[in-house]
């Protein structure tokens, strides 16, 4: 009896190991649940998803100091905070990379962006790389927009913030306002991913 | 039993640890300082429907297509080992195009100095095209848009790489369209 509990628990293992242990290029698909989290934030504090009791949903960007598509977006991503945190979407920020390859992306070097910029959001670090790769983030900057929903926090959107990294004053689509301000008159988003060329999370 | 949970646990994390971690620490390697003869460096510059005939060649050879930046590390780690293929496999008929997508604004101040510093002798063009949605999913439909990536193509076959390599695993790869 001892035995068959022992194999049957090998058995579970190894099936939810199966479905743990996933290639990098798994992750999130549009109307997925996202997973909250519990991440060190630059002042100290720790921040979740859940502690957000008023949001409507997030606008949660995998980003940091070092990839210049990132630094290109830093002034883009404070004026998304700044238009929708107040209508219920606030911009969480998630720094993926190991700061042992890319010690500009420190809590240090952090802090002192953040300040220099005027982040008026949470920039939160992924310690130990447990939080990306459930996201399926690839890169930096990557966007998930999440809604609230009753189930959990549902994955509406994937991608990139706007149609042209080079030049805020050229930009055609604004996808992840698009999508929020679809979000927000409760309609449902048109464009769900979109792709952009990024700097790959530092493992 | 608590000892054989402990065990098959421990097997559990081993294994998670398996997985290929296809970035090796490295140092970050940037030509801040103009390069003497950097300023002689004549560069192509293409936008989407500039580079498309040049990553869909139709002729007998096999094509390597590397995309990097000066300012990304593991591709400017793994950046000698495409100039080795260009070199060790000239006359085996392969061609490597190393495809910058350096900022414009850097073109003269980082891409070029790199390009002479570094003595590249494989074909370098920049690729400027601001349109990503558009261009990343025509180059692969399985691209989420991170680089280093690389295409290994000829006429029958054709593969993407959205990872870094060896040099080791990168002669391997090629190995495959190698007769």
């Amino acid at each position: 009896m001892k035995t068959l509990k022992v194999l049957s628990l090998i058995v579970i293992m190894t099936v939810v190991s199966a479905f743990t242990v996933k290639p990098d290029t798994d992750g999130y698909k549009v109307g997925d649940l996202a997973t909250d989290f519990s991440l060190e934030n630059i002042d100290g504090k720790m921040v979740s998803l859940s502690d957000y009791k008023e949001a409507k949903g997030f606008i949660v960007v995998f980003t940091c100091n070092t990839c210049p598509y990132a630094v290109a977006y830093e002034d883009r991503i404070v004026a998304l905070d700044k238009k929708y945190a107040s209508k219920g979407y606030p911009v969480i920020a998630i720094m993926p990379n190991n700061t042992d390859v890319k010690p500009g992306d420190n809590m240090e070097a952090m802090k002192a962006r953040a300040k220099a910029k005027g982040f008026t959001f949470p920039y939160l670090v992924d310690k130990g790389q447990k939080i990306y790769p459930q996201y399926g983030a690839t890169k930096t900057p990557h966007v998930y927009i999440l809604e609230k929903t009753r189930k959990g926090n549902e994955v509406k959107y994937i991608g990139a913030i706007d149609d042209n990294y080079k030049d805020a004053a050229s930009v055609n689509t604004k996808y992840v306002e698009d999508a929020v301000d679809t979000l927000l008159d409760g309609g449902e988003v048109k464009v769900k991913e979109t792709r952009a060329i990024g700097c790959s999370i530092k493992v | 039993m608590k000892q054989i949970v402990l065990v098959v646990f421990l097997l559990f994390v081993g294994c998670k640890n398996e997985n290929p971690q296809i970035e090796e620490k490295v140092d970050k390697v940037t030509a801040e300082v103009v390069e003497p003869g950097s300023e002689s460096i004549e560069l192509e510059i293409y936008d989407y429907d500039g580079l498309e005939p040049l990553i869909n060649k139709k002729d007998d050879k096999i094509h390597v297509v590397n995309f990097w930046a000066t300012w990304c590390a593991p591709c400017v780690k793994e950046l000698p080992y495409f100039e080795v293929v260009n070199e060790k496999y000239q006359d085996k008929n392969v061609e490597v195009l190393l495809v910058s997508l350096d900022f414009p604004k850097n073109y003269d101040s980082k891409l070029k100095p790199f390009m002479s510093k570094h003595k590249l002798q494989s074909k370098v063009v920049a690729f400027d095209d601001t349109d990503q949605n558009r261009w990343i999913p025509a180059i692969d439909e399985n691209w989420s848009g991170a680089i280093p990536a690389t295409i290994i193509y000829n006429n029958d076959k054709r593969l993407f790489y959205e990872r870094s390599f060896t040099q080791e695993e990168l002669e391997n790869e090629l190995k495959q369209f190698l007769k």
